[in-house]
């Protein structure tokens, strides 16, 4: 009886033990294994072909495209114009600016220990905006006005999901706190708005927003198409912000309202420093899904005539002097999204990890 | 039915001097959930530095009624005079009530996104408006009376229920209320638990806190109650001191209880 009665942990295994315990264990995994290695190396090869070795990716003019593979030349020579659109070369600088800014407040919020992290991110959420804000359309401080009809690509896509983002979040928490307020006007008056505005499909919002909105708007009021897409964005992403907002709200336990009323805090102290913080932390994955959906609902800003950085592509692989490029034009959007959209999604999990205090309610 | 406890000079003082101090004032308060009546017609005037422990079987309206105290529950019918302030639906009001009134609840209901000293702190600083400081100072102070001053850097979710019902105590004292109003403290801990949160009170109430207590500890009421109530149905069936509700309780439904809850 002197054995343990526990064997040790298994030590890991070599890699030639490991695929004939998990790969080959039996003649139909044997067969399994084979068949889809064979699929991968026959779909794989070509793939890894027309992207890089047979792909074209400098030179001159359309003619250079002559291989089997992508012509990426054709991304190359149209870059600038699905960064920036149709805003001028000599004023890019700022929204070169911008761009760098933007990774400055965010990239950093991915590396621990990054000096002031925090106030780089705070940056990101206020600086930024008011600094785009006078930078971008110029006019002011000297800096040549460039009106938004000239402003495209990736850069509008960024600033339709940015503004998007940034502002239906906040908006969005007041309408769930809204929501659940014992107050019947302001429970009713959100009820309506949210229910209103996230029935409507998002094409619809940005058809009224930019065909419909003028016609009631009194003469001379008139604001840029640009400004009135962004308002008809953030109204309506809000409401989907609201009610992922409030899933997490509800899900926070009586006791902790109850805790923060029995210690005297206010209504407004009780949501911002108790319940909030718990709420947002349970639904980071719910509302960073909402920022990813939204990112990519931008494109649709292309059927009231912006030109964001698929809009900018599809306009240019129609382009005669180009001859079938338009599949590269769509895989350059689709890493475009997808850089982005796998930023925001990596960032969420990271967060989530931070806030974990091993708690839960 | 008299409070005069002539075993204690310190008690029959108390009590003598209770008219002029009462500190909790509750008169002919009446309380339904949608039909159900829990509180029927409560009277009680709790004084300056009593200890006061009210038991009955479950449903009894026992939690309800100490939940009106601080008004997390609404009375419907009747007066509550606390600290000189009557709960009315002034949210002013019933703030002022809430910051001199500690409450400990049965689930700790401590925060989990915060660290035991920021539990701690988080009233003092944003209610009493005092420096962080000064807050974390005091806070270190109640966290070394209840005996795990080394946990205050820690989340709640890294401590045992019996810790956690201590940093919740710490976390009432905090504000340094006049009134602590317990919850069935016990009642959610593993009997070895039991004890320290036990020991933690019973020294809070030889400090002369004004304590309402509701419990099924009855060593407890035997140790620092001045008075004990018994409930049942929503009515307050009894209110004696510990030596004669235990030894010799007037009302047949009291009796019924103490045989159930003491000998099994």
């Amino acid at each position: 009886m002197n054995q343990p009665t526990v064997s040790p942990p298994k030590a890991p295994v070599a890699p030639i033990q490991w695929m004939r315990n998990n790969l080959f264990n039996t003649w139909y995994n044997s067969l399994l294994t084979l068949a889809v290695g064979y699929l991968l190396v026959t779909s794989a090869a070509p793939l890894l072909n027309w992207v890089f070795l047979d792909a074209t990716f400098s030179g001159e003019s359309p003619s250079d495209c002559v291989g089997e593979g992508a012509c990426w030349l054709f991304i190359n020579q149209r870059l600038n114009f699905f960064i920036y659109g149709f805003y001028p070369e000599d004023q890019q600088w700022r929204i070169n600016l911008m761009f760098g800014l933007l990774a400055l407040s965010f990239i950093p919020q991915f590396i621990e220990g990054f000096p002031a992290r925090r106030w780089l991110g705070i940056f990101g959420m206020t600086g930024l905006p008011i600094l785009g804000y006078i930078l971008i359309p110029g006019g002011s401080f000297g800096l040549e006005s460039v009106p938004s009809h000239r402003w495209g690509g990736l850069m509008l896509t960024l600033i339709l999901a940015y503004v998007g983002i940034f502002a239906a979040l906040p908006i969005g928490i007041l309408l769930a706190l809204g929501r659940r307020s014992h107050m019947p006007v302001i429970r009713g008056f959100c009820v309506v708005f949210i229910e209103v505005w996230r029935a409507v499909p998002l094409i619809t919002v940005l058809f009224m927003a930019s065909v419909m909105l003028p016609l009631f708007l009194p003469e001379g009021m008139n604001f840029e198409k640009l400004l009135r897409a962004l308002i008809g964005i953030t109204l309506w992403q809000s409401a989907y912000m609201a009610e992922v907002v409030r899933g997490g709200l509800q899900a926070i336990p009586r006791g902790q309202y109850e805790a923060a009323s029995a210690l005297g805090l206010g209504y407004w102290k009780k949501m911002g420093l108790i319940i909030l913080p718990q709420a947002l932390k349970l639904v980071i994955p719910g509302i960073v899904n909402t920022f990813i959906a939204l990112f990519k609902d931008t494109t649709l800003v292309l059927i009231i005539g912006l030109f964001d950085v698929l809009g900018a592509v599809q306009s240019t692989v129609t382009d005669p002097a180009w001859q079938n490029v338009a599949i590269e034009g769509y895989v350059f959007v689709a890493f475009c999204f997808w850089v982005f959209c796998f930023g925001m999604s990596r960032y969420s999990q990271n967060l989530e990890r931070k806030l974990d205090t091993g708690h839960r309610t | 039915m008299t409070d005069q406890t002539p075993t204690n000079t310190a008690r029959s003082t108390l009590s003598s001097a209770k008219a002029d101090t009462t500190i909790i004032h509750v008169e002919g308060v009446h309380k339904w959930y949608g039909g159900f009546h829990v509180l029927k017609d409560i009277n009680l005037d709790v004084a300056h530095g009593e200890r006061i422990v009210i038991c009955g079987p479950s449903g009894s309206g026992k939690s309800t009624f100490i939940r009106c105290i601080n008004r997390l529950e609404e009375h419907q019918q009747g007066r509550i005079v606390v600290d000189g302030a009557e709960l009315t639906d002034d949210i002013r009001q019933i703030d002022n009530v809430r910051r001199e009134v500690g409450m400990v609840f049965q689930h700790f209901n401590l925060f989990p996104h915060l660290t035991v000293l920021e539990n701690c702190c988080l009233a003092p600083i944003w209610v009493r408006k005092i420096p962080r400081k000064e807050a974390e100072a005091t806070a270190m102070e109640y966290l070394e009376r209840v005996k795990i001053p080394d946990q205050a850097k820690k989340y709640p979710g890294q401590l045992s229920g019996g810790q956690q019902q201590r940093v919740a105590i710490a976390r009432s004292l905090c504000m340094k209320p006049k009134i602590m109003l317990f919850d069935e403290p016990t009642s959610a801990l593993d009997p070895e638990m039991i004890k320290e949160v036990l020991d933690v009170m019973v020294e809070l109430a030889e400090s002369g806190m004004t304590m309402l207590c509701v419990t099924h500890e009855m060593g407890f009421a035997k140790t620092v109650a001045d008075r004990v109530i018994f409930m049942d149905g929503g009515e307050i069936i009894e209110s004696a001191p510990p030596e004669q509700f235990f030894t010799n309780p007037q009302e047949e439904r009291t009796q019924t209880f103490l045989k159930q809850i003491l000998h099994h």
